[in-house]
């Protein structure tokens, strides 16, 4: 017997296949999206929105620098903690749960898929044995490929060619998905105490972060890769970035890529669109960024948009962890990873009675309305730097609704007058663009969209997110609540979500992409790879990559070397 | 006669993986490379638990696995309080299938981190822990500091893969180009080794982190002629090389942890760090003992949120070290039975704490007999990790490597064995209708 | 002659390690039952290497051989972490999960005592 599921009559919004709040029927068997069902338990949507299943383009859910956080942070622990059920596991911690209550939380936020932003590849295998236990999610991870000695080396001599066979070799034996920059240059740079901006030399190295940038964007592009490269900029959360986040955007242009998606994808910008030269004259430059997004077609962005309060902040971006543990003389992990990259880690307090958390707050609502085309923009908070993702209802409701941002405005710090353009900003979201900027977007930008995630077309995966709210639904606090426990949450056909519980707790898959290099490219590059593993690695070559024993329900896509 | 490559010691948190074995009809006849004299103590082998067995009349009967899993099971579905404990030396793989088990009973889990780098854990979770992956010490390191350890005896391989002994990107000339300083309270073989040894008294670790503290924060002023049996001149001495290097690395041992002010040594040698990071590049690193202590509490803590001494009986996770830490518990009689499994506390654990051992049900799976034996009720071998069990372990510096299967056995692995007893215990639930 | 007052250490040694997998064996009971101590100190007791001592603390009393190792300082001995180490110390960890296994006050004696191997070290924490 087939198992089948029909959704009736709910609101539909798939931003993908161009449908816009329409009431709608969506057919689900045996996992998929198809055209009509013969004998299916129904569910009556009538009058709430429906939705494809949320896909996160950029988390931090798991790994070493996850789990270091968790174990400095038994306070955050404490916070959110919930025993176990017939159904879930013991649940703890509020910005860094477990990975039990990472899954059901998302679940019941109406999310089935998640990208862990940041593995470090030599501990590859722990990101990937977190992921294995965070229920439900389906999910995939980024191996940091730009401080690698490796990457420096090849973008030094030119050889793109062969930064792409090291690309392919490592995305394969991290089990990857997407090329992940942070810091390129900084971070190795820390492993001596010292940092980069974008046209400085790396020490010993000698390229700029800006040449590693260049040449690992003209590498992905030599293979049919579903996502561009994914880039946390030089010089996050300095007062007055700005120009140089605009001056890395300038880095790709003109860089073609190989299908219809940007060729790089700017993370958490609002960490990246800071004028001002101190924390005392510190201002919004979203605008700015705005501009160069609205006005060129090589980028998307995520917003790292901050929610108030405490949290746990942590980043492959050693020295400027460093620089906010400084200020705020908190705890400090930092663990540098030999060859590769590395991880600091601070919690941070964003009060929105301090002016610079105030303007920060904004800079991430500034940028989701002042950039033009949703298509352009994710919804993020960098979880959970600048916030934990338990907040994107917070957003939500923010976006949708300018009289609630009137109101937060009034009880946070004056400099949101002055120095932020947000009270000054008109516009709504409506649940279309809601809808692009936390599926269709980021489904796209990922690639992902052609393996069934982020819209409900016959064939795709049947994730889909039922709210408890009329599309009419204006009032800010309901729409949050709407948005934070779903009605429903299907995913892959199976309720696992209802009424805003956790019902059902099957596996997710982990999705991954194998580029595919020639054998003699593969060979040339494994001369100069063995022999850094052969003196400087303290791991073999034979026991570094992730063996499949870790991914028990993967999901492979292929990227093609491009002949031209 | 077959040579393997890329083994995986399974012994001490260094992990070792590029040991050479040579393996004929199933044994391994030789340890042709990598191994340091205790690693390849494990390689060749000692004797095995011979079978499963159940306590009857003080003495061990041999048994069936079914018929021990089921005894097993029986004494942790009974008991109100059971202590499961143990777990550094098996894989992840079976750590999971554990806390499952933790939760399911609402049992209290604690690993031996509870008796040698809790302390370090605890202090991490106070300040955090600038640290780095060994590689990049060996690649970078100009000063290495070894305080309370002796690695030449304790980690016999650490300093020639990863300190003083090995070579890396800037190190290509060795311990040539490095200096090393040993703190502790004896002429140990590692002080021997030594540029500078400091010798201080038996438990003022504190005073002297904090003495050095000072001096790096440019309050030399304050520091008296001695602190802690060490005259000023040599401290000065010590906090100029801290300035003076490019990368300086701190790696400490138990003594350090099971020392005086415990946790807040290890809070002070961490402010160390951080006030030596003003002037260099500085990380710390606590050296762990088993070869996947460092993976037990990475489990737990993914997936309970906390890393050791976690207590479940509320259904979530309750973290109170010194409440709920293995020898807390059994020195106040606080549990009514307790499973063992990778570990021994009959030999590691005070004996005051092991009286109460002594009268509770014990079920130890272990593939050693050992002193906890003399108390076990179940006695389950397990297949020996890394020699005929695969799995993931986490080194020393929190690196994952996967553990190698070599041999071909009848034992079950820990995983197996623990699943099992998981899966009666369900039954028995459902029998009883819950 | 009376007893000395010593502060009382433990900690790994190679052959201990070399042996964690088989404890039961006399290479183990030959390594992990001793107590090492400066030359002076055993002149001071009277005792050769190879002779029992007995150590003594507020928690227990255990017998482990002697030997010299004058990179310990006088006033303080080691014993290798292990069955007999532990016999002498306290269980509470005054509400900080470690016990003290190090810096225990101690007295060490001279004695015709025999060591008590380590299967009927174990039968005196029963009953």
């Amino acid at each position: 017997m087939a198992d089948e599921l029909l959704i009736r009559n709910g609101v539909v919004y798939d931003p993908i296949n161009g449908v816009k709040g329409e009431k709608k029927d969506i057919c689900i068997r045996d996992g998929k999206v198809v055209d009509s069902v013969t004998n299916p338990k129904v569910i009556d949507a009538e009058g709430r929105v429906v939705m494809p299943g949320g896909v996160d383009i950029h988390s931090h859910i798991a790994g070493g620098k996850v789990n270091a956080g968790r174990i400095m942070r038994p306070e955050d622990e404490r916070k959110g903690v919930e025993p176990k059920t017939k159904v879930c596991r013991a649940q703890s911690g509020y910005s860094v749960p477990n990975t039990f209550a990472t899954g059901y939380r998302y679940a019941r936020m109406g999310y089935t898929f998640v990208m862990e932003a940041a593995m470090p590849p030599l501990a590859a295998r722990h990101t990937h044995e977190e992921m294995v236990d965070i229920p439900i999610l389906d999910n995939a991870a980024m191996p940091l490929i730009d401080n690698n000695w490796m990457t420096m080396e090849y973008v030094k001599s030119g050889d793109t060619d062969l930064l792409a066979a090291y690309i392919a070799w490592m995305m394969k034996a991290t089990k990857g998905y997407a090329v992940k920059v942070v810091n390129p240059g900084g971070t190795e740079a820390w492993g001596w105490g010292k940092n980069c901006n974008l046209n400085d030399t790396v020490p010993y190295f000698d390229v700029t972060p800006a040449e590693i940038i260049k040449g690992l964007a003209e590498a992905n592009e030599k293979f049919e890769m579903p996502h561009s490269i994914h880039v946390h900029g030089n010089m996050l959360g300095h007062p007055g970035n700005y120009e140089m986040t605009k001056d890395t955007y300038d880095v790709v242009k003109g860089i073609k890529p190989y299908r219809d998606r940007p060729t790089m994808h700017a993370t958490h910008t609002q960490f990246h669109s800071y004028g001002g030269t101190t924390w005392g004259n510190f201002e919004s430059k979203a605008d700015a960024i705005a501009d160069y997004i609205n006005e060129n077609d090589h980028m998307s962005i995520d917003l790292g948009s901050v929610i108030l309060g405490d949290t746990t902040t942590m980043t492959a971006d050693g020295p400027m962890e460093y620089s906010l543990y400084q200020i705020t003389g908190r705890k400090w992990t930092n663990h540098d990873v030999e060859l590769e990259t590395g991880t600091g880690i601070t919690p941070f307090l964003y009060s929105g009675k301090v002016s610079v958390h105030t303007i920060q707050w904004a800079i991430g609502q500034e940028l989701a309305l002042l950039v033009k085309d949703p298509w352009k923009v994710a919804l993020t908070t960098d979880h959970p730097n600048a916030g934990p993702f338990i907040g994107y209802p917070i957003i939500i409701s923010h976006l949708m609704s300018k009289k609630r941002r009137d109101e937060s405005a009034e009880a946070m710090h004056k400099a949101i007058f002055d120095r932020a353009a947000l009270p000054s900003i008109d516009r709504e979201y409506d649940l279309n663009e809601i809808a692009i900027i936390t599926r269709g977007m980021t489904a796209k930008t990922l690639g992902l969209h052609e393996h069934g995630k982020g819209h409900l077309g016959v064939g795709a995966d049947a994730d889909v997110a039922i709210y408890d709210m009329s599309p009419e639904e204006r009032d800010a606090g309901k729409i949050q609540k709407a948005f934070l426990n779903t009605k429903y949450t299907i995913k892959g056909g199976q309720i696992v979500v209802k009424d805003g519980e956790v019902v059902a707790t099957p596996p997710g898959r982990t999705i991954f992409v194998t580029p595919e290099c020639d054998d003699k490219l593969t060979d040339e590059m494994l001369v100069t790879l063995k022999d850094k593993f052969a003196k400087y690695y303290s791991v073999t070559f034979n026991n570094y990559p992730v063996q499949d024993a870790y991914l028990p329900n993967p999901y492979e896509i292929k990227a093609p070397w491009r002949s031209s | 006669m077959v040579e393997v490559t890329d083994v995986v010691c399974s012994l001490c948190g260094c992990v070792c993986d590029d040991i050479v074995l040579e393996v004929e009809n199933n044994e391994i006849v030789k340890v042709k490379k990598g191994a340091c004299s205790v690693g390849k103590a494990k390689l060749l082998g000692h004797e095995r638990i011979k079978s499963p067995a159940i306590r009857e009349n003080g003495e061990l009967r041999e048994c069936s696995y079914d018929e021990a899993i089921k005894k097993a099971a029986e004494i942790l579905y009974k008991s109100r309080r059971s202590l499961l404990y143990g777990w550094s030396s098996t894989v992840c793989e079976a750590h999971k299938v554990g806390v499952e088990l933790t939760e399911d009973l609402g049992a209290v889990m604690d690993n031996t981190a509870s008796v040698c780098h809790g302390p370090s854990v605890l202090a991490i979770n106070d300040v955090g822990l600038p640290s780095c992956t060994l590689g990049e010490v060996k690649n970078r390191a100009d000063l290495i500091i070894y305080w309370g350890a002796n690695p030449a005896q304790a980690h016999a391989n650490h300093m020639k893969r990863y300190s003083y002994v090995s070579k890396g990107y800037w190190t290509e000339e060795g311990k040539k180009g490095k200096k090393m300083v040993v703190v502790d309270v004896r002429k140990t073989m590692t002080a021997k080794m030594a540029d500078v040894f400091v010798q201080i008294k038996q438990g003022k670790d504190y005073q002297v982190f904090s003495a050095l503290r000072a001096i790096l924060r440019g309050h030399e002023d304050v520091v008296p002629d001695e602190v802690g049996g060490v005259p000023k001149e040599q401290l000065l001495e010590v906090a100029n090389m801290v300035k003076e290097s490019k990368f300086v690395m701190t790696f400490f041992g138990m003594g350090v942890t099971h020392t005086g002010a415990r946790h807040n040594n290890i809070v002070n040698a961490i402010q160390f760090t951080r006030a030596a990071h003003l002037h260099t590049k500085a990380s710390i690193m606590p050296l762990r003992g088993h070869y996947n202590v460092a993976g037990i509490n990475q489990v737990c803590t993914w997936e309970t949120g906390f890393p050791f001494a976690i207590d479940m009986s509320r259904g979530y996770a309750w973290y109170n070290p010194g409440e709920q830490s293995a020898t807390d518990l059994l020195y106040r009689g606080d549990c009514d039975a307790a499973m063992i499994i990778a570990s021994d506390p009959g030999a590691h654990f005070p004996g005051e704490s092991l009286k109460h051992l002594a009268k509770i049900p014990v079920i130890q799976i272990d593939p050693y007999a050992n002193p906890t034996t003399e108390f076990a009720d179940v006695v389950i071998p397990a297949a020996v990790s890394g020699i005929e069990a695969e799995g993931n372990v986490y080194r020393m510096d929190n690196v994952p490597i996967r553990l190698r299967k070599i041999l071909d056995t009848d034992y079950l692995p820990d995983e197996e064995i623990l699943q099992r007893i998981l899966t009666e215990i369900r039954a028995m639930r459902e029998k009883e209708g819950e | 002659m009376e007893g000395m007052n010593v502060r009382l250490i433990s900690g790994r040694t190679a052959v201990q390690g070399q042996n964690l997998d088989s404890k039961l064996t006399e290479k183990y009971f030959g390594e992990v039952a001793r107590c090492d101590m400066n030359g002076n100190d055993m002149e001071k007791l009277g005792v050769a290497k190879e002779d029992t001592v007995k150590v003594t603390t507020a928690y227990g009393a255990v017998i482990v051989k002697a030997k010299q190792d004058d990179g310990n300082p006088e006033g303080m001995v080691f014993i290798p972490m292990g069955p007999w180490c532990n016999a002498v110390i306290s269980g509470d960890t005054h509400g900080a999960g470690m016990p003290s296994f190090k810096g225990v006050d101690a007295t060490v004696e001279k004695t015709a005592e025999a060591v008590l191997p380590v299967k009927e070290l174990m039968r005196t924490y029963m009953g």
